[in-house]
């Protein structure tokens, strides 16, 4: 299964350069463009080979949308989305598809990505049948069934007569079912009850395992994504903001937005949760239709200096090479985010 | 304050009778937080919906025990007796601040109604007082706001309209269902800080009605885990995180993803899924999913009884028998209780 026509064997699996959907905002009886809304703005992501890429933001940041471009289920404003060292979205129709059997995604709500008027054993099946796939299709599909927990005999049922848990191991059964190496799984946990949740998160890490599969993973829970990313990018306001092996950027986050974000999360320890001090970000997510001059977290963040205001930030390398982190005045180590940045703003043009 | 004496709620439909309250018992004294934990469908609404007598009857039934608010049983209360205590003693936060506020009239206008219902005030009094909540849960230029529509609001912004409302009568007891789910955690810690700063000023009594465990660490003094419409476990907060004595309870806290782990802890997910509310199955609700079931729990139905001093659970295994396979378990996980 694992042909490869480029013979590529780099060891970024996907990359985006400079990824941008500016959605036009219309109004006025001529439909007029008035505005862009600038879901995702310039992402600059490598995902390697075989590892985990946690993807975390409030709603609204951007991240689906960024599923969306990387399926090229959206046409992106500029930038390229390179999959196995090809700009995909230089592919024809047909090139397309072809490139569409490596990369899968499962979604968010298991209610509504099964269409509930074909069994379970079609739903699963229609990969193989939309991509040719030579067989015994019937087979094939029970044992995926078998491969995602859920019993072969399932086949011949309908999605409503499963549970949201159930649903979403048949939505990984079509995720699979084509061998893909990459899968994107937009918030694959978040609609499930928390007793639910773990069996799904434990079906993915085993899968990963044994297919082989490197994943984008897609959250607004860091708890979820500290438990199966290897590495994590924070996204704000259609930016990453802040990108670290998994270790790193929860020990020792520098931007003062995933500062904050880490600290809004409840602990399930009442003990810690008396003692931890929480830094509450004031106000609301601004529109991404009129993001903030200069950095675009200025408007929320407690460290913020004139300076902020005016210049935007580049992902910028901290101590450690792999660290990057869009700010001017990060959180240094054992440093609370209140206390004042050093007044030059670090590694400022650089 | 509250006691809620064995309450059952059943709703009686086409294809039998849904136990989705069997049995409730616990009690809320003044400016105390309770949590009450459980998955979808466990009851926990349901019950939120009961003391406020807001189930639908029919199909919704009350066959069994009371609802004591200040020595009255809310289940015989009077309808216009209810509309008395409804909003002026005991006010509710609802989970989705979009739907629960009526798109048609300004914030201002519903918050005024609410005043205006219970208070004995005049116009210009409620519109001082409109003003007042809303600066008091956080809402900048008050005055302003007050004269804008749902619409106008985000979503932490509605749901600090909606708080700003519940507290607008000062009420003893305060129904939060869900208030943070359809937030962002960012939002979801202003609104919880909020509600924190809001009971020490007023002294509030608070149910927080959640499946987050970390919200219920955060705020909650005493706690009640719900399973399939029964109470399961309660206790003080400590007891039921640190030594929780239902297998129902402890198998939560190790299938959760946390952050204050470190390194790799495998999640031990609970196998299978709630039972059906119509067709319970025989003995405990719990014995197809427990990890530690055993040949007795298909027979016995355990009722609540405490197994610590003050610290109650459904489980007909001993205290030994606890202690015993949750150390075997954690152990082969390698994790430290």
């Amino acid at each position: 299964m694992s042909e490869n026509p480029n013979g590529y064997s780099g060891e970024h699996l996907l990359e985006t350069t400079n990824l941008k959907m500016h959605f036009p905002i219309k109004a006025g009886i001529l439909k007029r463009t008035v505005g862009h809304v600038k879901a995702v703005d310039g992402v600059n992501l490598k995902v390697r080979r075989g590892e985990t890429l946690g993807l975390v933001g409030e709603s609204g940041c951007g991240k689906s949308t960024l599923a969306r471009l990387i399926l090229r289920l959206l046409e992106p404003t500029e930038g390229e989305v390179i999959f196995e060292g090809e700009n995909i979205l230089e592919y024809d129709r047909r090139r397309m598809l072809r490139v569409r059997r490596h990369i899968q995604i499962v979604f968010q709500d298991p209610y509504a990505s099964l269409n509930p008027r074909m069994t379970v054993g079609n739903i699963v099946g229609e990969p193989l049948k939309t991509h040719r796939i030579e067989g015994n299709r019937k087979r094939r599909v029970q044992e995926l069934l078998e491969v995602v927990g859920l019993n072969s005999e399932h086949y011949n049922r309908y999605p409503h007569e499963f549970s949201g848990g159930q649903r979403q191991r048949i939505g990984v059964a079509r995720a699979i079912a084509l061998n893909p190496k990459l899968i994107i799984c937009d918030e694959p946990v978040s609609a499930l009850d928390v007793s639910i949740q773990a069996q799904v998160i434990n079906l993915l890490r085993d899968i990963q395992k044994e297919f082989d599969l490197t994943y984008v993973f897609i959250a607004h829970d860091l708890s979820v994504v500290k438990h199966i990313a290897d590495r994590v990018a924070v996204m704000y306001l259609g930016k990453i903001v802040e990108i670290a092996d998994q270790k790193t950027l929860f020990d020792e986050p520098r931007h003062p937005y995933t500062v904050s974000l880490l600290s809004a999360i409840p602990v399930p320890d009442p003990e810690k949760e008396r003692q931890r001090s929480r830094v509450v970000l004031t106000g609301d997510v601004p529109s991404p239709a009129n993001p903030p001059q200069g950095c675009s977290f200025h408007t929320r963040c407690p460290r913020a200096q004139e300076y902020c205001t005016e210049h935007e930030p580049d992902l910028i390398p901290q101590e450690e090479g792999a660290h990057r982190a869009a700010c001017f005045f990060p959180v240094e180590e054992g440093q609370r985010i209140e206390e004042p940045a050093t007044s030059t703003p670090y590694r400022a043009g650089e | 304050m509250l006691e809620v004496n064995n309450l059952k709620t059943h709703f009686k439909t086409q294809d039998g009778v849904v136990k989705a309250v069997d049995g409730v018992s616990f009690s809320l004294d003044p400016g105390e937080t309770l949590g009450i934990v459980g998955e979808s469908g466990s009851g926990k609404s349901v019950t939120s919906l009961s003391i406020m007598q807001l189930n639908p009857k029919p199909p919704a039934e009350y066959p069994e025990g009371e609802i004591l608010f200040e020595e009255q049983n809310l289940l015989e209360a009077s309808d216009s007796r209810m509309q008395e205590i409804r909003g002026n003693d005991i006010a509710m936060i609802f989970q989705d601040p979009m739907t629960s506020l009526n798109p048609v009239f300004t914030v201002g206008n519903q918050i005024r109604e609410a005043i205006r219902i219970h208070q004995n005030v005049s116009k210009t009094e409620a519109q001082e007082r409109t003003v007042q909540v809303l600066r008091d849960v956080g809402i900048a230029n008050p005055e302003r706001r007050a004269k804008e529509y749902p619409h106008q609001f985000s979503g932490g912004m509605r749901q600090r309209a909606m708080i700003a409302m519940a507290l607008s009568c000062n009420p003893k007891v305060l129904i939060a269902d869900e208030p943070t789910t359809a937030l962002d955690v960012t939002i979801q810690a202003q609104i919880l800080e909020l509600m924190i700063d809001l009971q020490e000023k007023y002294g509030t009594a608070i149910i927080m009605i959640t499946h987050d465990l970390g919200v219920v660490a955060q705020l909650a003094d005493k706690v009640m885990v719900m399973y399939a419409g029964r109470a399961v476990e309660q206790g003080t907060t400590d007891e039921v995180f640190y030594d929780p004595l239902m297998p129902y309870s402890w198998a939560l806290l190790r299938s959760l993803p946390r952050l204050d782990t470190a390194g790799e802890v495998r999640l031990l997910p609970i196998e299978g899924t709630p039972p059906s509310l119509i067709f319970l199955p025989k003995g405990c609700n719990f014995n197809a999913r427990c990890p530690f079931v055993k040949d007795e729990c298909h027979e016995i139905d355990p009722d609540l009884v405490e197994k610590k001093p003050g610290h109650t659970a459904a489980c007909i295994l001993s205290l030994e028998e606890i202690e015993e396979r949750k150390s075997r378990v954690d152990e082969e996980l390698g994790v430290g209780s």
